[in-house]
């Protein structure tokens, strides 16, 4: 047995491996080293002479690389045929996958074809063992794969005792990018891409892309200010982005916001949104539910902005303002502006 | 023959709204607290089908949700709605189900219904956020998926053509049928329920639900076999029992906590002009801001 652990490695529009691949890198070479095993990536994609130098400085073992011009853009049937087959020849025991919209694509694929589990869109992984009381038996060494469940009132982690491998996704920006110092011996192995796919593989086509820039970036912004349903209204929205423009940052919602369409879908800050780490982190109107907090609670500097001093917020915030958006957004542009001079 | 859609929806919690009330004492969900809804996305997805079926003669759509009893109520809704008929799988053998499980059993009412042209399904359910149910039932009957489906752009020859939303653009795909689609919550709205059709159905009733009537409506049954949900357990399904519930789900619950707070330092303050004004001051002279 291998038991090694796998990370689909997602290949950007320009040729790149993502940054949640790199992310997942990182934290799967640290749960390799934890269980003494290796760390595999695949790569899947056309033109991919450069990505072994790429993935290098994350401390891989092994890339197995399908390099075929069928292969990029990413379809689906191709991708999980070479995956779900990688998997099963080289015996992992842990594959990663990101929570973007090709691994969410891709991941439920292949763990129906592997007949394995599939944890979505988890918020930390740690290894550890489990003890079933009924059969006196431990099993040792599983994937702890943790998330916030059902509205965010728990967090639940689960387990795959019996039927491996064990599969997670994991958004954008919850794992953390460290390089390490590369292995000497990292292998490259190019696989012989029609062994892995078959014609059939191909029934859909692509006849139509339009590739556009995000439009946000609230991933990098040193400062957010994100509203909640409690903003109350699309034109209450309207003074975050004032005082967002005055503090130069970038303006962040929760789900309940997007929800209520005071917001666009790429502003969402959560476990099923984007990850921030800002140096501050303004929350308006946000009860704070767990989802939220999953993908806010390591800004630096958090103030809040509530009616309610006892929202589940209120435990995480460095500052509660109790008082209503409308009346308190005003006071803090007018206040910095005449601070700042 | 016809071109026969089948639509795949669940009936949910509505964590949307969630209440005071939705968590019990001991830290459980409390799912009587909270309203029972027709997924979102699967809205969308029914929207998805009645474009396609309004392009498409002699096509029909049929309902396939998975739940307790009750959920026949999603099958009534989407007939309101345009779907012309419905299948209700409901079994206390299949409580405990991952995704997995899930996608199993639905796969299994799906080729129970072939032959059948397209299977559509919203992205994904709100008490879940998985979206992992769509694709694993079309890896499961054996066709390909296409998700984050936005738009139905038409059909080329046989092959229907698809617009989808992705992270970083669009993309139109081309398949060939069947295809297996899920449906995000920016496509077009579910259109409204149809009064006539509100009238005509509003008895129509699984088996479940007719052990529950008196005489008097047990008639009407007779005279109109189209008020008559089909309703599947597992034996009609012929399901393998341990591929179902907790022995045919890979994924186990080892823990479930409540969120506890570790509770940082914090400082409550009012929104009066003077405390607004120290704290910007505060955040400028530690070069938080600007």
């Amino acid at each position: 047995m291998k038991k090694n652990i796998f990370v689909y490695c997602e290949i950007t529009e320009d040729g790149h491996v993502a940054d949640v691949s790199l992310e997942l890198c990182s934290k799967g070479y640290k749960l390799a080293k934890e269980l003494k095993v290796k760390l595999e990536a695949i790569v899947i994609g056309a033109n991919l002479n450069h990505i072994a130098a790429e993935l290098a400085p994350f401390g891989v073992d092994t890339i197995y690389l399908a390099d075929d011009s069928r292969l990029f853009p990413y379809l689906n049937l191709p991708h999980s045929s070479i995956v779900s087959k990688l998997i099963s020849e080289y015996e992992a025991d842990i594959v990663l996958f990101g929570a973007t919209s090709i691994g969410r694509d891709l991941a439920p694929r292949v763990a129906s074809a592997l007949r394995c589990g599939l944890t979505a869109d988890c918020t930390s992984l740690e290894i550890g063992d489990h003890y079933v009381k009924k059969t006196d038996t431990t099993y040792k060494n599983l994937l702890y794969q943790i998330r916030p469940a059902f509205g965010g009132n728990i967090v639940a982690t689960i387990i795959n005792p019996d039927m491996h491998p064990q599969m997670a996704t994991v958004r954008e920006g919850v794992m953390k990018k460290e390089t390490v110092r590369p292995k000497k011996n990292m292998a490259v192995v190019a696989i012989d891409v029609d062994k892995y796919v078959s014609e059939t593989d191909f029934v859909v086509s692509i006849i139509h892309r339009q590739i556009e820039a995000p439009k946000v970036n609230i991933k990098g912004a040193q400062i957010i200010v994100a509203g909640g349903y409690g903003v109350g209204s699309k034109e209450n929205f309207g003074l975050l982005y004032q005082l967002a423009d005055a503090l130069s940052g970038e303006v962040g919602a929760s789900r309940a916001a997007v929800d209520a369409g005071f917001s666009s879908h790429e502003r969402q800050i959560g476990q099923t949104g984007v990850t921030v780490r800002p140096k501050l982190y303004i929350a308006c109107g946000i009860s704070g539910a767990v989802q939220h907090r999953a993908g806010m609670d390591q800004s630096a500097q958090i103030i809040s902005i509530n009616t309610d001093p006892n929202a589940p917020i209120s435990h995480i915030a460095d500052y509660n303002i109790v008082g209503t958006v409308e009346e308190v957004l005003p006071k803090m542009i007018k206040y910095f502006y005449q601070n700042s001079k | 023959m016809s071109f026969r859609i089948l639509v795949l929806a669940k009936q949910v919690p509505d964590t949307r709204n969630v209440g005071k009330d939705a968590m019990k004492s001991d830290g459980t969900v409390n799912r009587g607290a909270l309203p029972a809804i027709f997924n979102p996305e699967d809205l969308n997805a029914l929207e998805f089908a009645l474009r396609v079926k309004d392009q498409r003669e002699n096509a029909e759509i049929l309902i396939i949700t998975m739940g307790p009893p009750r959920a026949a109520e999603i099958i009534r809704e989407g007939i309101y709605r345009g779907a012309d008929s419905g299948v209700l799988i409901t079994d206390r053998k299949f409580a405990g189900s991952d995704t997995l499980a899930t996608s199993y059993a639905l796969s299994l009412a799906i080729k129970k219904l072939a032959p059948f042209d397209l299977v559509i399904a919203g992205r994904q359910a709100i008490d879940g956020d998985t979206a992992q149910v769509g694709p694993q039932a079309a890896e499961k009957v054996g066709i390909p998926q296409i998700t984050y489906a936005e738009e139905f752009m038409g059909f080329h020859g046989d092959k229907i053509q698809v617009k989808r939303r992705l992270e970083h653009g669009v993309e139109i795909l081309e398949s060939a049928c069947p295809v297996l689609i899920t449906v995000n919550s920016s496509a077009a709205p579910c259109r409204m329920r149809n009064a006539k059709r509100l009238m005509k159905y509003k008895y129509a009733k699984t088996e479940i639900e007719l052990q529950e009537l008196n005489e008097d409506y047990l008639q009407m049954f007779e005279s109109r076999p189209y008020l008559k949900l089909k309703q599947w357990s597992v034996d009609d399904l012929k399901a393998d029992v341990s591929l179902l519930g907790l022995s045919g789900s890979p994924t186990k619950v080892k823990a479930i906590q409540n969120v506890v707070f570790t509770q940082k330092e914090s400082m409550t303050m009012g929104a009066s002009d003077a405390e607004i004004n120290k704290l910007m001051k505060s955040l400028i002279s530690s070069h938080i801001l600007g």
